[in-house]
């Protein structure tokens, strides 16, 4: 037996995942430990949870890979700094210090660290280092159900690269080429993510949500003077624009001079249809340059299946265009694409191409639907809320999911709680606040009362895959959240010429489809679609809940609300349901509902977690 | 030393020996700053370091 232990940290999204024998084990990430959104400190519970869960003590552990070389990242700052010298002077004086006293003693720190684990660990050339990129690849790779593909990876920046292409080849993944810092594609959507207002590395779904509400109109201002974006997609940022890579902040004032406004203050500032137009215009810019690789990289390699993972392959918006293109014949993307996904791929990478190991085809991937956390049975949830003094029932499975059916069919939130949490920033039916889309005012009140979030906000359909065709066009597995399609013709309510007229925000409120709480202002979705052999409990939710209403759809969203991580534990999800204006609360076999709760075990959680 | 080791291997591989001086002198330099700070924690907006 071969165990590999991946982690990735000290950036952001730190996590760990475990192999065994090249099986992916258990995976999950820090913040849903410390309740710390996007936390970056050593995963010591991540590591502690997936060693517990596959009953090994670190010292048992053959082999330990980080996500990242940091080394490889060292030299590319210095000679950032020298290339760009003197300007930056600022951000180095503020890096080195870190550098010299932590980042560049990583392994020693990373072994001090991992003592803390199991006294009785020692190194003895265990422990390897991936290259980040590399890791990405390989998480998108080696899961994958195809034995050859064309791999895309892209984000802010790893070591040098910022998107790599690759291929991958049963065992084997080979880099062919990468575009290095500081041109990033995903540093471009940050810069605009940080002008509009949100929080860098957490905001650019708000961005990506926001887009369908404005016209692109800075598209040529973009690509005239941030962009030069080759016919193979490759591109170069115009750092004039730009101030990542010297100072303090992202964008700098000839970048604001050129939209005509300084960065939203997202304290003071409202967001307004210049930020709408502003994010329609970097989403066209980013999908454009997504179909501009993909048609280039098919040409070239002439592959028929396409990998995604680095945190531009959570724009799913983009994702669904390349995908209706037919560029490609099948795509699979990472469900834990950021830097989390990144534990998983280095030791994935490790198992395959280092220690030279075959890998298992099948045609499901190898993710296990991503519940790869922590589970509780039946007797731990019940003996954790009679502790907290939740007032619950036991019901059977089957009455369990007749009355969660009925509650969602009358219009209920209701947080569901089962099995392994998800592994990656998307609840997909373990960690999930569920609604009835056909509600025309479910969008509003789950963002509003439950959510404590921006009420333009979009919600995502969990859709039974046998289903999807007649609901969605589309007609694929999207298990992960990770495509977005329209609703389809048939579902949708036609607008009026006044409502037609209406601008941004307003738009909102006109009834768009059948499943109005998952349909976006342009018709869209981003769809789960849910299949009984990853997960039989929600797909008989759905099942139940088609029979009631004839809707084989869900609203589905995490279980958290704005800015808190995703609830983990029983005790996470009881708090999070009395802080919030959820109904009912579903935990294994244990249904409470609100009316029945304790007034004083009420709280005050809006305030508690920091706007992102 | 495990620590030099390592990085003389990494210039060695990597071809970067210029950076050799750059280091010294920042360790030199550094080594003052560090001592005289508590912890080393970076005001950034991204973490591209």
């Amino acid at each position: 037996m071969t165990s590999i232990l991946g982690i990735s940290a000290f950036y952001h999204d730190s996590a760990a995942s475990i192999l065994i024998d090249g099986k992916i084990i258990a995976a999950a990430q820090e913040e849903r430990f410390t309740r710390k959104k996007h936390d970056s400190n050593y995963p010591f519970n991540a590591v502690e949870f997936v060693l517990k869960y596959s009953n090994l003590k670190l010292s048992e552990i053959d082999h330990i890979v980080f996500y990242e070389k940091p080394f490889l990242k060292f030299e590319r700052l210095l000679e950032t700094y020298v290339a760009f010298a003197p300007r930056g002077f600022v951000q180095f004086s503020k890096a080195m210090p870190v550098w010299l006293k932590e980042k560049l003693f990583q392994k020693k720190n990373l072994i001090n660290f991992l003592k803390k684990h199991d006294k009785n660990f020692e190194e003895k050339n265990k422990i390897f280092f991936s290259e980040h990129h590399m890791s990405h690849a390989a998480s998108a790779f080696f899961p994958s159900p195809f034995d050859e593909a064309i791999i895309l990876t892209a984000d802010g920046v790893g070591e040098w690269a910022t998107s790599t292409v690759a291929i991958g080849k049963e065992n084997n993944v080979e880099i062919k080429k990468e575009i290095h810092f500081p041109h990033s594609l995903g540093l471009l959507y940050s810069a605009f993510t940080y002008y509009t207002g949100f929080k860098v590395n957490s905001g650019e779904y708000k961005l990506m949500g926001l887009a369908p509400y404005g016209e692109p109109k800075y598209k040529n201002l973009i690509e005239d003077n941030l962009i030069h974006i080759k016919d193979d997609g490759s591109f170069r940022l115009n750092q004039d624009y730009f101030n990542y890579a010297t100072g303090l902040t992202m964008t700098n004032n000839k970048f604001n001079s050129l939209f005509g406004e300084k960065p939203r203050n997202s304290k003071t500032d409202k967001i307004t249809q210049f930020h709408m137009d502003i994010a329609s215009s970097i989403q066209n810019v980013t999908e454009d340059i997504m179909l501009k690789i993909a048609k280039s990289l098919k040409q070239e390699y002439n592959l028929n299946n396409l990998c995604l993972a680095g945190g531009v392959a959570l724009n799913c918006v983009a994702n669904g265009k390349i995908l209706e293109k037919k560029i490609f014949d099948n795509i699979w993307i990472q469900p834990a694409a950021g830097d989390a996904g990144g534990s998983l791929g280095s030791a994935l990478a490790l198992w395959h191409i280092e220690k030279k190991n075959k890998r298992i085809i099948n045609n499901i991937d190898q993710m296990k639907g991503s519940y790869l956390g922590p589970e509780y049975s039946q007797s731990e949830i019940e003996k954790k809320l009679k502790d907290i003094g939740a007032n619950y029932e036991i019901l059977s499975e089957s009455d369990i999911l007749e009355r969660s059916a009925e509650d969602l069919s009358k219009g209920n939130a209701v947080g569901w709680f089962q099995g392994r949490m998800e592994f990656g920033p998307r609840a997909l039916g373990a960690r999930s606040i569920l609604g009835d889309p056909r509600s025309a005012s479910m969008q509003k009140n789950l963002n509003l009362k439950v959510k404590y979030r921006e009420s333009f906000r979009p919600f995502a359909p969990s859709v039974l895959r046998e289903d999807i065709s007649e609901w969605f066009d589309l007609n694929e597995d999207s298990p992960y959240m990770l495509l977005v399609a329209n609703v389809n013709k048939n579902k949708q309510i036609e607008m009026n010429k006044e409502q037609k007229k209406l601008f941004g925000i307003d738009k909102l409120n006109v009834r768009r489809s059948k499943i109005a709480a998952v349909t976006h202002v342009d018709y869209s979705a981003r769809i789960q679609t849910v299949h009984e052999e990853t997960n039989k409990k929600f797909f008989r939710l759905l099942k139940k809940f088609k029979e009631k209403t004839g809707c084989p759809v869900l609203v589905n969203t995490s279980f958290n609300v704005r800015g808190e991580p995703i609830v983990n534990t029983p005790e996470d999800a009881f708090n999070c349901f009395m802080g919030t204006e959820l109904d009912n609360l579903v935990i294994g076999n244990c249904y409470l509902k609100k009316e029945n709760q304790k007034t004083e075990l009420k709280k005050d959680y809006k305030s508690k977690f920091e706007l992102d | 030393m495990d620590f030099l080791i390592e990085f003389f291997e990494f210039l060695k591989v990597r071809k970067k020996y210029w950076l050799l001086p750059i280091l010294i002198v920042l360790v030199l330099f550094g080594g003052l700053i560090i001592l005289s700070q508590g912890s080393a924690i970076a005001p950034f907006i991204y973490t591209i370091f």
